[in-house]
């Protein structure tokens, strides 16, 4: 399968479909066919850290999904629709998150920077399936799991 | 045969209809997504599912096609056909 090198993946990166406070992709390290990896910060003063919890701020699980499906399944699936639709723009394409199956192992804290890689399961009518795991800088997992979402062009049914 | 098909295809819309909708539901006419009320993922899942059960490939056109059980049955049995030619 074809990886393309030097590349930052700014055409990608520009696509998907997310805003501040809900944007949680600052890079992505590699794509291809099968898999996706990319890093995020979690900036020390994000809104959830105000009331997760008050005191002692970590990164809620229901964001590290998030991340998780950002990076390893919407970066993966925009790239897999694009191959094949070169001038794919942010408003060509739908999305649904329809699955997720995370194991938390541990901790992220406010101002930490983690990795996430994806393996692709598949692609096949609309359906992206992958296996998902986040890292921090030493190497530590965070969490892994599976999760599913429906990407589709808009014109398609 | 085609009753074999019906049952094994019905025990695998049964895994995936909501919790609101009872097995009994499933008959031949029944709508997948609009009737058993099927999600858009879930109607991906029977369809790797009957892949697999059938030994048969099912492309995007197939899926479009099945909106009912019945659909599905003649959809399997034509690939089946095929398959053995």
């Amino acid at each position: 399968m074809e990886e393309r090198a030097c590349n930052n993946y700014s055409d990608i990166l520009e696509l998907l479909p997310y805003a501040s406070p809900f944007h949680f992709v600052d890079e992505i390290e590699s794509l291809s066919a099968n898999s996706a990896k990319g890093s995020y910060t979690f900036p020390e003063d994000a809104f959830y850290y105000r009331g997760h919890f008050p005191g002692n701020p970590v990164t809620p699980g229901v964001i590290l999904t998030e991340c998780c499906a950002q990076i390893g399944l919407v970066t993966l699936g925009i790239y897999l629709i694009k191959k094949d639709h070169d001038s794919l723009g942010k408003d060509d394409f739908r999305l649904a998150f329809t699955q997720a199956d995370i194991q938390f192992l541990s901790p992220a804290y406010p101002g930490q920077k983690v990795h996430v890689v994806s393996e692709k399961e598949y692609f096949r009518f609309h359906k992206l399936k992958a296996a998902v795991k986040m890292f921090d800088e030493s190497g530590t997992i965070i969490c892994k799991g599976v999760l599913s979402g429906m990407l589709k062009l808009k014109d398609e049914k | 045969m085609d009753q074999q098909h019906l049952d094994r295809l019905k025990k695998i819309i049964a895994v995936y209809l909501p919790e609101d909708v009872d097995q009994g539901a499933i008959t031949l006419t029944s709508d997948l997504t609009s009737e058993l009320n099927i999600n858009s993922s879930h109607l991906v899942d029977i369809i790797l599912d009957v892949e697999d059960a059938f030994d048969i490939t099912l492309e995007n056109d197939d899926m479009d096609n099945m909106k009912t059980v019945e659909d599905a049955l003649r959809i399997i049995k034509k690939k089946r056909a095929e398959s053995t030619e």
